[in-house]
């Protein structure tokens, strides 16, 4: 479903990328792990073209999408969910909803759906993003990538400063969206949530994707684990 | 006259330099909050809306109100448009870097300037008022065009709040203002949005010089005095901050006002400049101002 081959990406002079491949297919789970600075968030911000690559390709349906305008992106079904929620902090909760609902010009019935997910947020419409809990802001970061109804889902750390019982719920809508179809691309870095939802897991060391495996392949005192990401 | 109906003109006076002053510097500061850019040239923006304006209201002839309506109408439609090209041409380019385009602008101000006085010329024209009725108070009669003007501009600034906060196209235009990066992650087209709101930030400098030409004549060194004060109502106000704008607009207009005429214009200047001074050094964000700009 979506293929990133030989990725490569610069900011000025500094090379972040410097070759990364993956591939997610429909209803799969990836997980991509490396230690801090190794060039998962980059990974994710090229796929949606708020970097630019200076070369490698990003296929999505046979269709090449790394040289399209950044805002085309996520018109083509792609959800990211940032790395820090990236809220619109001052708009109200039903704000930040319509702007994903916007994207592609979803209906009120994918709305109503979004909020059946997270009900909370319904209680919360008219209040302004910034005055959410943290584990709120990450569901309404959540559902508003889920607005668009993705087939691809970007997600960059999204259980970082959360408590368990918000990490799980988050989870579960993870799972759901794989059980529904979707290729799931997850940045983590807390292995237990790893083991237990992703089917595969590439590295990144260094801006290069060095290997990936199956998720099932890896446990706890695993020499992959040792070697990219250092526990 | 007693002392409370010299305070009234006074007022009136003041509000009608507010009302001015708020569209202006609603324009430049919506500019800032969205694209994070310092128009240097905003001032000559409001000058092309006034001596656009004398060349529709002399091409219309016929009775001032047609010629009034048409400027009010035509003339900020092309102001936006030159800087909508102004967009296009220079601040895109670079791509948005904020001290780059503050010299760009500074630049573009020349260019808008000597344009002007190559084709317009070096007079002050007058535009006739679509209507030159005397509003009678007990104590003395009053332009009721100025008081349309205040009207105007209230009713403009209304429209532009309604714009902001009730439609799809200001939604867009706020959370692009709040990240502009997440903004393009939902697929908002940033530089589109940019060139619009360049485009209107120019149009409501301009429409101010449509309301205030009929009492002020255009020439193409006006727009010095509306930059500087201006930038003083947006520094007061709190950058980017529209309703900060509004307030230091009314606050800085009609004291401009009031001081001016129980005292000397020179004063009420410098207490302006002063109120910058001490809102810079004491509440460095704007009276109204959220974020650290």
């Amino acid at each position: 479903m979506l293929e990133v081959s030989d990725l490569h990406c610069a900011y000025g002079n500094v090379n972040i990328l410097q070759g990364v491949s993956l591939s997610v297919t429909a209803g799969e789970i990836l997980c991509l792990m490396g230690r801090n600075g190794a060039g998962k968030t980059t990974t994710l911000k090229c796929i949606m073209g708020l970097v630019r690559s200076s070369s490698g390709s990003v296929m999505l349906d046979g269709l090449e999408i790394s040289q399209l305008p950044a805002h085309k992106i996520p018109g083509l079904g792609i959800g990211y969910i940032p790395q820090g929620r990236r809220l619109f902090s001052e708009l109200t909760v039903a704000e930040n909803l319509e702007i994903g609902l916007m994207t592609r010009n979803s209906g009120r019935n994918i709305r109503e759906q979004v909020l059946e997910i997270f009900p909370r947020l319904r209680e919360r419409m008219d209040q302004t993003a910034q005055t959410l809990s943290g584990g709120e802001q990450q569901m309404l970061a959540t559902a508003r990538a889920l607005c668009l109804e993705p087939a691809i889902l970007l997600l960059d750390e999204p259980t970082e400063g959360l408590q368990p019982s918000m990490i799980e719920q988050i989870r579960q809508v993870i799972i759901s969206m794989k059980n529904e179809g979707a290729a799931v691309i997850l940045v983590e870095q807390r292995l237990d949530a790893v083991l237990s939802i992703a089917n595969r897991v590439t590295f990144i060391e260094n801006g290069i994707s060095r290997e990936t495996v199956d998720a099932e392949k890896l446990d706890r005192d695993n020499e992959y684990l040792a070697r990219y990401v250092g526990v | 006259m007693d002392l409370g109906p010299y305070l009234l003109l006074a007022s009136l006076e003041g509000a009608v330099q507010a009302a001015v002053l708020a569209l202006t510097a609603v324009g430049l500061s919506l500019v800032f909050g969205v694209m994070r850019i310092v128009n240097v040239a905003h001032g000559e923006f409001f000058m092309l809306g006034a001596v656009f304006a004398w060349w529709i209201a002399t091409f219309f002839g016929g009775h001032p109100a047609i010629g009034f309506i048409a400027a009010l109408l035509i003339a900020p439609l092309l102001t936006g448009l030159v800087a909508v090209i102004v967009d296009w041409f220079v601040l895109k380019r670079l791509e948005y870097d904020p001290e780059g385009t503050i010299v760009a602008t500074i630049g573009v101000l020349y260019i808008i300037q000597q344009v002007v006085l190559m084709t317009y010329g070096p007079d002050a024209r007058p535009v006739e008022a679509p209507f030159n009725h005397r509003f009678y108070f007990p104590w003395f009669g009053y332009s009721s065009y100025k008081l349309f003007v205040i009207a105007a501009a209230i009713a403009i600034l209304i429209g532009v709040w309604m714009i902001m906060a009730k439609t799809r196209i200001g939604l867009v235009l706020r959370a692009t203002q709040l990240d502009r990066e997440t903004a393009t992650a939902f697929g908002i087209e940033v530089n589109r949005i940019y060139a619009l709101v360049f485009g209107l930030g120019a149009a409501l400098a301009a429409m101010a010089a449509v309301l205030i030409v009929p009492i002020q004549q255009a020439h193409y060194l006006m727009g010095g005095d509306p930059l500087l004060l201006s930038f003083i109502v947006v520094i007061i106000g709190g950058l980017g901050s529209l309703r900060g704008t509004v307030v230091a607009a009314a606050l800085i207009g009609m004291s401009d006002g009031i001081i001016s005429v129980f005292f000397t214009p020179t004063l009420a200047k410098i207490l302006a400049t002063l109120l910058v001074a001490m809102v810079l050094v004491y509440r460095p964000n704007g009276l109204f101002g959220t974020r650290s700009a």
